[in-house]
């Protein structure tokens, strides 16, 4: 059915359908809105057969979902930011003892300075705790993706996070198709745990494994990944067969053949990459753009297969690795390993700073003339850089950065973008 | 595609208001998107909502930078925002005040815009008459489908009935409405 509704409603809706039988909820902006309104529907009975357990923490909401995954439920939880930090240690858990939750990630940056606006630094930041992470592009995928999510995880007992930008998708009014329950029934089947807590067939879990079985144990988990990179793609078909539209899969090629500049992106930001592609196509320039949806596991062979015949490869991540530069673009040089093709990481949309057009255009013409820096930072104030650099240079106590930096700048709430 | 811009204070209903347009334009089988302008709102501060219409599904991410249309829920911004950048030259503005354009201080700049693109209206008096609360939102939503004839009176009708529980609903559809006639009126009057 279409609806005209926000994305963080759409996820829960799409939840709903999954038939979980245990939410665990704790609030942190920007993914509220989705376990509010599964909390309401857990009330009013439209969503029945599930506890939802309000939680005094992030570190409790996910403790809670691996007892109850261990146990044999369907367990749901969704954070952000701080919240992920906070939650840490059970996320390595659960993906240690292979259980199939299925968490959404409403994307956000990582304070101090304190932020809550939208980058990839909460996800990155997990992305080897052994959880499959999957990037939506558009709310519809943000929905497809989460009924996906559980099949894939409870087919392999493997934890899967569900990563969407926050705001610009958990806040955004769009169309979207929300599937009938029978459909969603006929394509999720009830969950078969591979391990439970049953007092009738008693198994202890979280065994304690030293030196002569813990690279066996991790190699595994490994392993399970790679099985992941076959399924995904089959569970994506077979979504595609049953609900008549593409969602997911591993990689996303757009207009890749014969470019000789491809654009790399995760999530929300790869729409605006497409609008300046077609300008640029139109304009007669080679140039494609290739969404990666699967980060964990990493699709190694098709990322090289997208851009092996390209001329340089532009990766825009919403992910600072300090002291490095590009996440994303690790994986991708891996992907390229005996390539030959110039490779730019360029750090955009930090702290939910705009990734606009005009600055796209001219990245990508910088790009195609090979006149960019290895490492590039989008719309950096270079002016502001330099201020501060200065005043830091002067005095041994110059004070805390971020508070100098915004007396610097001004007011903000005047500037339209 | 349309892309309108929403400007006004947290607790006027800015992020509702964009979003409702999006809904009316659902309404009528086209593409709308919606959406916040990310801010940590708080009740009097500036905020800004999005909404753009199309008859293709819309990909765009970025802010509106480009309106086609601007509307005001508080002239107070007047002189605190810079609430007509990107604004294009064509575009409608709209205004939440019984105060003119002129008297607003904005002849000069608005100069070059068809008069039939600007339009003043005293949505707050008409929120307080019928909802009884300071929320300028609906009624301006109402004045732009008279002015701009992008979306039906009727869609708006329909997305506020979404939004609301009835009781409410009904009192933000009759706000719609005065503010709808209003706006009409004096267009029919400059016409005649």
């Amino acid at each position: 059915m279409l609806k005209q509704i926000e994305g963080s409603r759409a996820v829960a809706e799409a939840i709903a359908r999954c038939r979980p039988e245990v939410i665990c909820a704790y609030p942190i902006t920007p993914q509220t809105h989705i376990v509010e309104g599964l909390g309401e529907m857990v009330k009013s009975g439209e969503l029945a057969n599930c506890e939802f357990i309000n939680v005094e923490s992030e570190f409790a909401a996910l403790s809670v979902a691996i007892g109850a995954s261990a146990a044999g439920a369907r367990a749901y939880t969704a954070t952000a930011s701080q919240g992920l930090l906070f939650m840490a240690e059970a996320v390595y858990n659960a993906a240690g003892l292979g259980l199939p939750i299925v968490m959404t990630i409403g994307n956000r940056a990582i304070g101090a300075p304190i932020n809550i606006w939208n980058d990839h630094s909460d996800s990155m930041s997990m992305r080897d705790a052994g959880w499959i992470q999957l990037y939506a592009a558009t709310n519809q995928e943000a929905l497809d993706l989460h009924i996906q999510a559980f099949r894939l995880a409870e087919e392999l007992s493997c934890p899967v996070m569900v990563c969407m930008d926050g705001f610009i998708l958990t806040h955004a009014y769009e169309r979207v198709d929300v599937p009938a329950q029978d459909d969603v029934d006929a394509f999720l089947p009830s969950f078969e745990p591979r391990q439970v807590l049953d007092p009738a067939e008693p198994v202890s879990m979280g065994a304690m494994v030293g030196p002569e079985a813990f690279t066996e144990v991790r190699y595994l988990a490994h392993h399970k990944q790679l099985r992941a990179l076959e399924l995904i793609p089959k569970l994506s078909a077979a979504f595609q067969a049953r609900f008549g539209r593409s969602s997911g899969s591993l990689v996303k090629p757009y207009r890749t053949e014969d470019a000789e500049t491809i654009v790399v992106a995760l999530g929300s930001v790869n729409g605006t990459i497409q609008e300046v592609v077609d300008e640029m196509r139109d304009a007669g320039v080679k140039i494609g753009s290739l969404a990666i949806c699967s980060f964990r596991p990493f699709p190694l062979e098709q990322v090289r297969d997208a851009l092996r015949h390209a001329k340089r490869v532009v990766v825009i991540e919403k992910c600072l690795a300090v002291g490095l530069g590009g996440i994303v673009s690790d994986g991708v040089r891996n992907a390229l390993s005996g390539i030959v093709l110039r490779g730019y990481t360029v750090i955009a949309g930090l702290g939910g700073r705009a990734i606009t057009r005009a600055a796209l255009r001219q990245l990508f013409r910088d790009a195609g003339n090979d006149v960019l820096e290895q490492l590039t930072f989008l719309d950096l104030d270079e002016g502001l850089i330099q201020y501060e650099l200065e005043r830091e240079a002067q005095a041994r106590r110059s004070g805390p950065t971020a508070e100098a930096i915004l007396r610097r700048v001004g007011t903000v709430a005047s500037q339209v973008a | 595609m349309f892309q309108v811009r929403i400007h006004g204070r947290g607790g006027q209903g800015v992020v509702s208001g964009a979003e409702m347009l999006s809904v009316a334009a659902f309404v009528e089988g086209r593409y709308a998107q919606a959406f916040p302008s990310f801010g940590s709102e708080r009740m009097g501060a500036p905020v800004m909502a999005f909404c753009r219409i199309d008859a293709k599904e819309i990909r765009l991410r970025e802010p509106v930078l480009e309106p086609d249309a601007v509307i005001i829920q508080d002239p107070t911004l007047l002189h605190q925002v810079d609430l007509f950048k990107g604004l294009q030259e064509q575009g409608y503005i709209l205004i939440n005040s019984t105060r003119s354009f002129g008297e607003l201080g904005l002849r000069d700049f608005t100069r070059g815009f068809s008069e039939f693109r600007l339009c003043h209206v005293p949505a707050t008096e008409i929120a307080m008459k019928h909802v009884g609360r300071a929320v300028p939102n609906v009624p301006l939503l109402g004045a732009f489908a008279a002015v701009s004839g992008q979306i039906r009176i009727e869609s708006i009708v329909a997305a506020i009935h979404e939004k609301f529980a009835p009781a409410l609903a009904r009192a933000n559809v009759a706000a719609a409405a005065e503010a709808y006639a209003i706006v009409k009126a004096t267009r029919e009057t400059a016409n005649a």
